[in-house]
């Protein structure tokens, strides 16, 4: 275990996101190469779910495109990601969302969290 | 296991070996009585007073401390080694000075017991297809053994159910994909046989 804590830390790359939750609503600028050439495309939705620890975590995010659920899964020591940005805090309360995979139109909208953010000076 | 990026941006898996310091106890030569060329590497400490005498001498002759895992290896290059410096009875082997990154190894190991399993599992047999057609509990069953009164027994070495895992599995074409020579540290990619820290063998 030591061992593999210890290559973790030498190959991962420094991973600077904005602190996100489950129910959070995203947008994932991630690079795509498409032969020769690289390009960057936005992603946007709900995450909901963050799995696993170290450098295989990842997160999971849905949203609803021309009507069909899309998920798209996301490991955190990705070198693609380019910029993560939150758009919204969702207000949720458990810690993986599963139950939006069943709900379609109104319901499977997550409530935004009012809540004071705090700003580092 | 864990997983490592590579240059292209592939997410690749990979295993993480401890492989060394290794440690020369003995060297065989054809010229001598062994008959034939090897050399025995020792691995890991070992307690003194679990090792017996026979082996505590075996130890001193070569100059090193008792060790908890020993294997000889027939092709090993030991004329490469020397070259470079002085290898003798006793000295270290370190894991860069065996092997480099892009280096395809194989990985000798001893499978994860799985206990007594039936045909499905160990063998890969498809079991009864159907649920239906009068079938009950029949859909991981074997089938036939064999034919009636002639020849009257079931052959020798016929795939039944039984105790599976366990068994010495050699795993080949694995790639090295990074060395920590400061940790003597390993990574290559994919699975090796064998539960979490367990023992194996790394061939080039």
């Amino acid at each position: 275990m030591d061992a593999i804590k210890y290559i973790q830390e030498q190959v991962s790359k420094e991973q600077n996101y904005p602190d996100f939750r489950p129910g959070d609503n995203v947008v994932i600028s991630y690079k795509i190469v498409e032969g020769a050439k690289e390009r960057i495309q936005a992603y946007r939705g709900d995450v909901i779910q963050i799995n696993s620890l170290g450098a295989t975590k990842t997160f999971t995010v849905r949203k609803i495109s021309n009507g069909v659920g899309v998920e798209r899964i996301f490991p955190f020591a990705s070198p693609a990601i380019v910029e993560l940005k939150v758009l919204k805090r969702g207000k949720v309360r458990r810690a993986k969302l599963y139950y939006l995979r069943d709900l379609v139109g109104k319901k499977a909208r997550i409530k935004e969290k009012k809540r004071a953010m705090v700003v580092k000076s | 296991m864990t997983s490592v990026f590579d240059d292209a941006g592939n997410n690749i898996a990979c295993t993480v070996i401890e492989a060394g310091p290794c440690v020369i106890t003995q060297v065989k030569t054809s010229d001598s009585n062994d008959g034939y060329d090897a050399v025995q590497l020792g691995y890991g400490e070992a307690k003194e007073k679990r090792t017996s005498n026979a082996l505590l001498s075996h130890f001193a002759n070569a100059k090193t401390t008792p060790k908890r895992k020993v294997v000889e290896f027939r092709d090993f290059d030991f004329a490469a080694l020397t070259a470079e410096g002085e290898k003798a009875l006793g000295s270290v082997i370190e894991v860069n000075e065996v092997f480099a990154e892009g280096d395809v190894v194989s990985v000798i190991g001893t499978s994860k017991g799985k206990g007594f399993q039936g045909v499905v599992k160990r063998h890969g047999f498809k079991g009864v297809n159907d649920a239906t057609h009068g079938q009950h509990n029949r859909q991981r069953a074997p089938g036939s053994i064999g034919a009636a009164s002639y020849p009257a027994k079931v052959f020798k070495g016929m795939r039944m159910a039984g105790r599976m895992g366990g068994d010495r599995v050699k795993m080949q074409g694995l790639e090295v994909i990074r060395i920590f020579p400061e940790k003597n540290l390993l990574l290559v990619k994919g699975a090796i046989p064998g539960h979490k820290g367990g023992f194996i063998i790394i061939e080039k």
